[in-house]
């Protein structure tokens, strides 16, 4: 500190003394010339404003008293307008000094003409009409032969000169393009610069000119003239694409280091260059390939050669990014700069961050999954303390708002609305969230709120354009008479509401607003009337508006969660069965302040009613059933099994705050429906593919199926491996394992979702197709010993061989077993599901058991409201003829999601030409029976995550043994057909579709010992549904759900163990379903945990 | 750019230069707001922030704010790095430059920027050519006093006293006048 003040004191006097050297030794003058220390230091003692204002208001007082007088030399006038220009720097009015200083400018030597010039550059702007006096004073400068004084008068020139005068020194400017100095030819191009800026017709015709001062030898004076050329091409980029070679050439030389040392910035050349060239090629290479290509290579190097972490750098950078996004898109080069982007938005420095917002603003619309890759970092952003910071996200958010995610991001519009003071602001908010609230409304109260919150902020700044365009919605509507009528209803009685709270001001425009449409909408007025024929008219409204709330709550009463999406977020509710369970439409957020709508209500209702009132009383009573079944305690010892890798599952959930979740839903709704676009490539793509599959499934059913797809490529290789004895052996191979090493805590459930090889899965996916689809169980082959055929012998023994011939057939895809849906003493019919890749083939094979032949056998399926049937040709011959078998097939279509369906239908024939007969049947269908894996790559799997507008989540609570990730993966995988798509350290993803093409996606995350499921799809009912049937597979994931467990006895052979444990297993989950069974199974009461079985045939 | 402001804490003006025409009212104006605008910002936050239909960028030596007020397109960063450049020039041109320097000094800083930016652009950002011009135009002046701003030929800057200016610094030496000495009482 004590150098500073040292510093100070020494120069004090050296600044008087040089003053009164400068002014001669008259003491007079030397006295006067110490006043700009003097004043300086006279402000800056001063302790009060108002004592600033007299001390400075006496010294323009002696100052104009001064340059008045007709004594006063050059050299004090001089010296008073440095004391001039201080003081109107100050904020004083010293307009009497204006002329003083063009006369200065005019008459003074270099020195004193310099500081006049500078005073008049200070003092006057462009179109000040005395700057008029200075042209001849500059002309004069222009045509010196002093380089200083043609130096001034090129910079004033610059700066301001009246717009009509300048033909008056063009030619002299002109002139000075060719002057040797290139000082003079740079402070020329400037100056042709400015007057481009102010009269670009003046300077037309000098246009060749400029290309002179482009290829100057001089980088000073390329580098002026760039500035002409950035606003020439801005203006029209055309005209000098041809130019595009000279500009990529000169930004190499400069990139490559070829400049003259003296332009490098902190070791980076000519970074302020680099940056103008680089906005030039953005500007010609837009939308413009064959140009574009000549610049990749010098953007590549561009990008390439900033590596140094300096903030020169980082803007190259950003203006690099900025070109390479403008021009004719390179994947190679978009790839970098989208690395580019990543560092500065991950950067710690808050300016780079801002400047990664502002890229990924700008080059959202080309490529959303960027934004998506920094959706977390987005929404910290949103509640930056820096406002700017804020702004931007809203900005960027601005950009992707669709019809999905308006309520949430107007509302954080809102927000920022609200405390915001600055006017700019407000008006350009206000007019961003007018434009969406019209564009993407997702209903008539909301969008009424919206605009009310926007008059009533903005109303007396607005664009007036915000309040008409929403005078003619109200007016002119749309489409739908009835829509119109509730919107303007609903209009007039929030402001009624608005109207009657007291001690509130409106903006006059929003006054406005609320008077016209009351006054011009006649078919109100009836309504108008009444209210006030009631005498009661605050009262009325307000009172239909509770009545209104209420009938909304007794909806929402049904509705048990909440549609809350809400800033607050989403926060699930723990069911005393330990699931807690929540849904959403993210559209359907509930605004702080707005009221649903009855219509966005009962969308959500249906669903959740779907949901809420149907599935967790099935769950429960799934859940009461099984627990009626012993469940062996050995379970617990399981768990220590897996404790390490839960505990590191705990930690990870530990660090996973409440308040990253809250950030993580509200990214979700935030991004939703981003990347519409290439959803849209997706679906239809998707489309197009079961399209091709539809056209060819004629031949394929001739042929069986020959071409397996992507989508089933696993099933298909799984299902050829179907044979009976197989499956014994993989019984009695993992029953041995267990019996060996875990007999005690042996779970069926774990075992299954923990088998690792490939060859298993086949198995896995058989056994829970049989238990999935009820009926198909008492067509297994293991079922037969428990459960008595109801056909003779001989035909079980036909339909197994007869199952066997169409199995072959049909390998190439997943099928369920062959099962038996009606008989009588002639035929017998059995079915059987293909799980083809485009629909369900449903095959019913009628087995003529009789002698003779039936003749006219026809068989029909019942039109059923959820399915589309479709026969398959080639099977119409009416005659079976005797112990024969005749396939019906019927390809089935899903047309609206649910979770259980039956098919009816019924055969009849006739014997012999006697009478018809005709018999019943009806088969089940799961949801599962049209839900296929949608194999898709983790990118697309995000794109497509984020437009889907419908989810559901659910948190399944698990016993610690089971919570690892693989486990479950696999569970969900065989169960739910769904696709792994990836598994991100506790996470999976997965996706399926519901034929044909809808497709649905699912995240889980493993955490400690919740288990949480997230689906989401562009079909509203598909998820809940998904999630049923999630529920229902959860028996299998969960242990808590008690899954029987056979105890053997040490003595029993390997084969019984086995069948008893298959007997067991089947039967359980066959007394789930209602069906018979359990004869075979008694529970032991005394010993709650052990399963006695009771074997009937041998009686042990 | 439309205008640039040096100011110190206070809000007292040091440096407007205008490129787009105000009224004097208009002026005052604006600088009372961008002085509102930046001197409420904390040092975590950006160096930029949005200004009416502009945005200002700026950046902060001890006690004094430069300011430079530009469109909203243009590169934030390119101008952040634009106001180090002028101010290591200052530093160089005034020799450890500190606030006094620039209030007892401030028709010089104005030459300087003229220098540097004309017609509302960066015109020159090599450092040694405007050192150059600015000795060119410093020899005209009469009588060189020896503590007065010397001219000398411009050296290249060992790093330690280009970097002695650091931005946004608490009291350091450079500009510390402006801080705490005696001078600027009131200023604070």
């Amino acid at each position: 500190m004590s150098d500073i003040v040292e510093k100070t004191l020494t120069a004090l006097p050296g600044l008087f003394l040089q003053n009164q050297s400068a002014s001669g030794p008259a003491a007079a003058k030397a006295s006067f010339s110490s006043r700009l220390g003097g004043l300086v230091r006279g402000i800056t003692a001063l302790t009060s404003k108002h004592e600033e204002e007299k001390l400075i208001q006496q010294e323009l007082s002696n100052l104009k008293a001064t340059v008045s007088a007709p004594t006063t030399t050059l050299k004090m006038m001089k010296e008073c307008m440095v004391r001039l220009i201080y003081c109107e720097m100050l904020g004083y009015d010293a307009s009497f000094g204006y002329i003083h200083a063009i006369k200065l400018a005019q008459q003074g030597n270099l020195l004193e003409k310099r500081v006049g010039y500078l005073a008049v550059s200070l003092f006057l702007h462009e179109s000040h009409e005395l700057l008029l006096l200075l042209v001849n004073t500059v002309v004069k400068d222009l045509q010196s032969t002093n380089l200083v004084e043609v130096c001034m008068a090129l910079t004033i020139v610059s700066q301001i000169f009246p717009r009509e005068m300048i033909p008056a020194v063009l030619p002299l400017i002109e002139d000075k393009l060719q002057h040797s100095k290139e000082i003079i030819r740079r402070k020329a191009v400037l100056a042709l610069y400015k007057f481009y800026l102010i009269a670009p017709n003046q300077v037309q015709h000098i246009h060749i000119k400029f290309r002179k001062a482009l290829c100057d030898r001089d980088v000073g004076v390329m580098a002026a003239s760039l500035h002409i050329y950035l606003r020439m091409i801005k203006e029209n980029s055309s005209a000098y694409k041809d130019l595009t070679g000279s500009f990529v050439t000169i930004l190499k030389q400069v990139v490559g280091g070829k400049l003259p040392i003296d332009f490098n910035y902190h070791s980076v050349p000519a970074p302020w260059l680099q940056i103008q060239l680089l906005r030039i090629l953005g500007l010609l290479g837009k939308d413009d390939q064959r140009t574009s290509e000549l610049m990749y290579d010098v953007l590549d190097e561009s990008l390439r050669r900033a590596e140094l972490n300096h903030n020169v750098t980082y803007a190259i950078l950003f203006e690099c990014v900025h070109t390479v996004y403008s021009i004719y898109p390179k994947s190679e080069l978009l790839e970098k700069a989208a690395k580019c982007i990543g560092k500065f938005v991950l950067s710690p420095k808050i300016n780079l961050k801002y400047l990664g917002l502002k890229a990924l603003t700008y080059v959202i619309q080309q490529d959303p999954t960027l934004a998506l890759q920094h959706q977390m970092t987005i929404i910290e952003c949103l509640d930056h303390p820096d406002p700017i910071i804020k702004r931007e996200t809203l900005e960027l958010l601005y950009r992707i708002t669709n019809a999905q995610n308006i309520t949430v991001i107007v509302q954080k519009m809102l927000e920022y609305l609200h405390q915001s003071k600055e006017e700019y602001i407000i008006v350009n908010l206000v007019g961003k969230i007018a434009e969406l609230a019209e564009k993407y409304a997702p209903d008539n109260a909301w969008f009424v709120q919206t605009m009310n919150a926007v008059f009533s902020v903005g109303g007396d700044v607005m664009h007036p354009d915000i309040p008409n365009n929403f005078l003619r919605v109200l007016a002119e509507g749309f489409d739908d008479e009835t829509e119109n009528q509730q919107l303007r209803l609903y209009a007039v009685q929030s402001y009624f509401t608005l109207l009657d709270v007291e001690n509130v001001f409106y903006p006059q425009r929003f006054l406005q607003v609320m008077s016209w449409v009351d006054a011009s909408l006649s078919f109100l007025d009836g309504f108008v009337a009444e209210e006030l024929s009631q005498g009661a008219a605050p009262y009325k409204p307000h009172h239909q508006r509770q009545e209104e709330k209420l009938s909304q709550e007794k909806v929402l009463s049904f509705e048990p969660y909440g549609l809350s999406f809400s800033s607050s977020g989403f926060s699930g509710r723990q069911s005393p069965a330990g699931i807690s369970l929540g849904s959403d439409i993210s559209g359907n957020s509930t605004e702080t302040g707005l009221k649903e709508t009855n219509s966005l209500k009962l969308e959500g209702i249906k669903k959740l009613w779907g949901k809420e009132g149907y599935l967790p009383k099935k769950e429960s009573k799934t859940g009461d059933e099984t627990e009626a079944l012993p469940v062996p305690q050995e379970n617990i010892i399981m768990e220590n099994v897996d404790q390490i890798i839960t505990k590191n599952d705990q930690s990870q959930a530990l660090t996973q705050s409440k308040e990253e979740k809250e950030k993580q839903l509200l990214a979700s709704s935030l991004f939703v429906g981003l990347g519409s676009e290439s959803t849209i490539n997706l679906l239809g793509k998707a489309d197009t593919l079961s399209h091709k599959f539809r056209r060819k499934s004629k031949v394929k059913e001739t042929k069986s199926g020959q071409t397996t797809t992507a989508q089933n490529m696993t099933c298909s290789s799984f299902s050829s491996s179907s044979n009976v004895t197989y499956e014994e052996d993989y019984y009695l191979d993992h029953l041995q394992d267990r019996g060996d090493k875990e007999v005690k805590k042996f779970s069926l459930n774990s075992e299954l979702l923990d088998s690792e090889s490939l060859t298993e899965l086949p198995l896995v996916e058989k056994i829970s197709n049989c238990r999935l689809s009820t009926p198909s169980l008492f067509a297994d082959n293991n079922m037969e010993v428990f459960h008595p055929p109801q056909s003779t012998a001989a035909s079980v023994a036909n339909e197994i061989s007869l199952a066997a011939s169409l199995l072959e057939e049909t390998t190439e895809h997943m099928h369920s077993d062959l099962m038996e849906v009606c008989n009588n003493e002639t035929i017998s019919v059995s079915s059987y599901k293909i799980w083809k890749d485009e629909c369900l083939l449903m095959v019913w094979s009628v087995f003529n058991k009789s002698a003779s032949e039936l003749k006219s056998a026809n068989l029909e399926i019942a039109p059923a409201e959820n399915f589309k049937i479709t026969e398959q040709p080639g099977c119409c011959l009416p005659v079976i003829e005797a112990e024969s078998t005749k396939n019906f097939q019927y390809s089935v279509q899903m047309e609206k999601p649910f979770t259980e369906g039956n098919l009816s239908g019924f055969i009849n024939y006739q014997v012999m030409d006697t009478h018809s007969v005709q018999l019943e049947f009806s088969v089940n269908l799961s949801l599962l029976d049209f839900i296929r894996p949608l194999k898709i790559s983790t990118e697309d799997f995000g794109k497509l995550w984020l437009s889907f507008a419908n989810d559901v989540k659910q948190n399944v609570k698990m016993s610690e043994s089971q919570a690892a990730l693989p486990s479950t993966l696999k569970a969900l995988q065989q169960e739910l057909r769904l696709h792994v798509v990836d598994i991100i350290g506790n996470e999976g993803l997965l996706a399926c579709q519901l034929l044909p093409s809808i497709p649905c996606l699912l995240h889980f995350r493993v955490h400690g010992d919740m288990l949480a499921l997230w689906f989401r799809s562009s079909c509203s009912t598909l998820p809940d549904y998904l999630l049923y049937q999630c529920q229902k597979v959860r028996a299998w994931i969960d242990p808590q759900v008690p899954v029987p467990i056979p105890c053997f006895h040490p003595g029993l052979t390997r084969a019984f163990k086995a069948e008893c444990f298959v007997s067991v297993f089947l039967s359980s989950r066959c007394k789930k379903h209602g069906k018979s069974g359990g004869d075979l199974v008694s529970k032991d009461s005394e010993s709650p945990g052990h399963l006695c079985i009771v074997y009937p045939e041998t009686q042990s | 750019i439309r205008f640039i402001l040096i100011q110190n804490r206070a809000g007292k003006t040091r440096l407007a230069k205008w490129y787009m025409q105000f009224d004097d009212d208009e002026k005052q104006k604006l600088i009372e707001e961008v002085h509102a605008v930046v001197t409420v910002r904390d040092a975590k936050h950006t160096n930029f922030v949005e200004f009416r239909n502009f945005k200002i960028i700026y950046r902060r030596y001890a006690g004094l704010y430069f300011c430079i007020c530009v469109d909203v397109n243009d590169n934030n960063l390119a101008y952040l790095e634009a106001i180090h450049n002028f101010v290591e020039v200052l530093n160089e041109y005034f020799h450890n430059v500190c606030e006094l320097d620039l209030v007892f000094n401030f028709y010089k800083v104005y030459t300087v920027v003229d220098e540097m930016f004309l017609a509302g652009e960066i015109r020159e950002t090599s450092q040694t050519k405007v050192l150059k011009q600015l000795l060119m135009l410093q020899s005209l002046e009469p009588g060189v006093h020896p503590s007065s701003p010397v001219p000398q030929l411009p050296r290249r800057k060992t790093p330690s006293r280009v970097w002695a200016i650091r931005e946004g610094a608490a009291p350091h030496g450079l500009w510390a006048p402006a801080v705490g000495g005696g001078h600027f009482a009131c200023t604070e």
